[in-house]
């Protein structure tokens, strides 16, 4: 798929291009590739969003968006390929140093502990504190504002057992705030919240000043949110761009095996996705697969 | 609860501790006072005479005080050690016995008192130190082959469990006699009988080590939280925190379980019971464990040595008594998180 906004793209994913990228500031994906058992989940991909946007993830189950995400989270090490942060190798940095930076929100979260809202939140100032001291300034600072940004300063010694999924998500977001990150990964966070959540989450994660990358399975939900989108088929890109040069009937028809009619309906313009049933031939290989872990 | 509070709790906890010990070398069938106590010490520490009889002195200062004062240190490492691995393996049900250094110190110890290992060069603590080593190796090992995730951990620890308790019963029903099997059930079950200061200030120095490096991770074992990839998403280096807690808390469990045997219960009991006292933080939860489960325990085996005194009922058989309804009451009230 071709990109018309050719270099001024906010999310660049293009293999000739990424050796300069390389010396570049930010989180960045150069032809990473992961097999697990024998089986391919990332096949050479690469990936640089720009700094402040919000980058969309899309693609079936067992597409490797998750695994992608770990990669750039530094939990994953690349079997070939590279991920830089701000040109430098994440594998020869220190954990600490990389959660100074990048921050993560899983799927669903879950504790046994019994922790408070403010408990949770004061997690994200882990990486930024050293054994034996008290918080500091900046610590309490980071939390308050992080709580304070999700609306949450009212709920801080609330018990984490008692909050819905969204409020949970919520949190989360806070503690990940509270990291002070630049960019945050996100995996399919609207997954188990009810419509206004999912709006409301993706709200608060587009107005942030950090470059995010979410992993997502609502097509309508990337439309609305995300800067640029990349799709994602059997561990390889197969599409990036904006939403509206992404998702047209003919990419979800390949991609997702679904007969789909796209309109132009969405807020500014962005693409309406409407689903008309499957496409007669078989879907994808992949498609039933679970997403790796 | 605030900073301030757990300062006072912990100060309140020492104080308590120090009383408990002063107290309960008191109990027993020998009359002495509290102030008996205080001279004794004094006298032995340089700062004065004692007007007590050589053999009441002998009381105090030979059996009572070691065996109170290694309770103390038993009950606060136990605690510790048990409320670290609650957390690192995310299981309100771990216990410092969970990774079979009891089970491996037990063979050790039967093979030593049964079958003569070492040729009378090993003492039974000397070969349950070894043999707790040797089952934490093992566990080690085991659970890095099978790939090291928290969950081969633990199955890691249940295999060696069930593989030194079986060697252990092995040895015993076919070479021991009916009094030396009577003398190792009893090590088996946990007492703190015939105790000397050379085990004090082992399991002292040890309990001392372990509990500074615990702490030094007290902030890292907070974002354990959320399981091993969000803490490893919040900056920490999961396989050397684990390797480190797990190496630092066998050795503390391996050092008190040779001198005293497996006393139960505490080490599962008592890190539940801080947690209800100060929350889950373990900058405030790790003292305030050891704390309590020294108290704990030097009560327990006041109990132990006076309750059917002249005989003396072994302290882990008490500890299970008293812990067994604890638990169920700490599983009752935290049902509704399930």
């Amino acid at each position: 798929m071709t990109n018309p906004e050719g270099a001024m793209t906010a999310a660049h994913i293009d293999g000739a291009a990424q050796e300069a990228a390389v010396a570049a500031p930010g989180l960045r994906a150069r032809r990473v590739s992961r097999t697990a058992d024998g089986r391919v989940i990332l096949d050479g991909v690469s990936i640089s969003p720009a700094p402040g946007a919000t980058v969309g993830l899309l693609g079936p189950n067992g597409s490797g968006k998750s695994t992608l995400l770990r990669l750039l989270a530094g939990v994953l090490a690349p079997a070939s390929g590279v991920v830089t942060l701000d040109g430098r190798p994440l594998d020869g940095l220190s954990r600490r140093d990389i959660a100074r930076r990048i921050a993560v929100v899983e799927q669903q979260a879950d504790t046994q502990v019994e922790l408070t809202v403010l408990d949770v939140v004061r997690l994200g100032r882990t990486p930024h504190r050293r054994a034996w001291t008290p918080p500091s300034g900046a610590d309490e600072r980071a939390v308050r504002e992080a709580l304070a940004r999700t609306g949450l300063t009212d709920r801080a010694h609330q018990s984490w057992h008692t909050l819905s999924g969204g409020e949970r998500q919520r949190v989360q977001i806070a503690r990940a705030l509270a990291q002070e990150p630049r960019e945050l990964l996100l995996d399919e966070p609207t997954n188990h919240l009810d419509v206004q959540h999912q709006l409301d989450l993706l709200t608060l994660v587009t107005s942030l000043p950090v470059t995010s990358v979410v992993a997502l399975h609502d097509l309508n939900l990337a439309a609305m949110y995300c800067d640029r989108l990349v799709v994602l088929r059997e561990g390889s890109v197969v599409a990036h761009g904006t939403p509206g040069d992404v998702l047209t009937e003919e990419l979800i028809a390949g991609v997702y095996g679904v007969r789909a009619a796209v309109t132009r309906e969405g807020a500014d313009g962005r693409p309406h996705v409407r689903f008309l049933g499957t496409v007669a031939r078989p879907a994808p290989r992949d498609a039933t697969h679970a997403d790796p872990r | 609860m605030t900073r301030a509070h757990v300062g006072t709790l912990c100060a309140a906890g020492a104080a308590l501790l120090a009383a408990s010990v002063a107290l309960a070398i008191t109990i027993g069938p020998a009359d002495i006072r509290v102030g008996d106590v205080w001279s004794v010490v004094a006298a032995h520490l340089g700062w004065g005479t004692t007007e007590l009889s050589p053999i009441r002195d002998g009381i105090v200062w030979q059996l009572r005080l070691p065996r109170t004062l290694l309770a103390a240190v038993c009950g606060a490492g136990l605690a510790v050690c048990g409320a670290v691995m609650q957390s690192l393996l995310r299981n309100p049900l771990a216990d410092p016995f969970v990774l079979g250094v009891s089970s491996g110190a037990s063979t050790g110890a039967v093979l030593v008192v049964v079958l003569g290992a070492g040729g009378g060069l090993l003492s039974v603590s000397g070969g349950a130190f070894l043999g707790a080593l040797l089952s934490f190796g093992l566990v080690l090992l085991l659970s890095h082959t099978l790939g090291g995730t928290t969950d081969r951990v633990v199955l890691s620890g249940v295999a060696a469990m069930q593989l030194f308790s079986a060697l252990t019963s092995f040895v015993v029903m076919t070479a021991a006699d009916a009094e030396t099997t009577r003398g190792v059930l009893f090590w088996l079950l946990g007492s703190l009988g015939g105790v000397g200061w050379t085990d004090v200030w082992i399991c002292l120095a040890v309990l001392v080590a372990a509990l500074t490096v615990c702490l030094a991770y007290a902030r890292t074992l907070d974002a354990f939280a959320f399981g091993q990839d969000a803490a490893a998403t919040l900056g920490v280096s999961v396989a050397r925190t684990r390797l480190v807690l797990l190496c630092a808390t066998a050795l503390l469990t391996a050092a008190l379980v040779s001198s005293a045997g497996a006393i139960g219960f505490v080490g599962l009991v008592l890190p539940h019971a801080a947690r209800a006292l100060v929350g889950s933080g373990h900058a405030r939860l790790l003292p305030v464990a050891a704390l309590a489960g020294a108290v704990f325990l030097v009560w327990v085996d006041t109990l132990a040595r006076t309750v059917l005194d002249p005989q003396e009922v072994p302290v882990g058989v008490v500890t299970s008594l008293i812990g067994v309804p604890v638990f169920v009451l700490v599983l009752y009230r935290t049902r509704r998180t399930r």
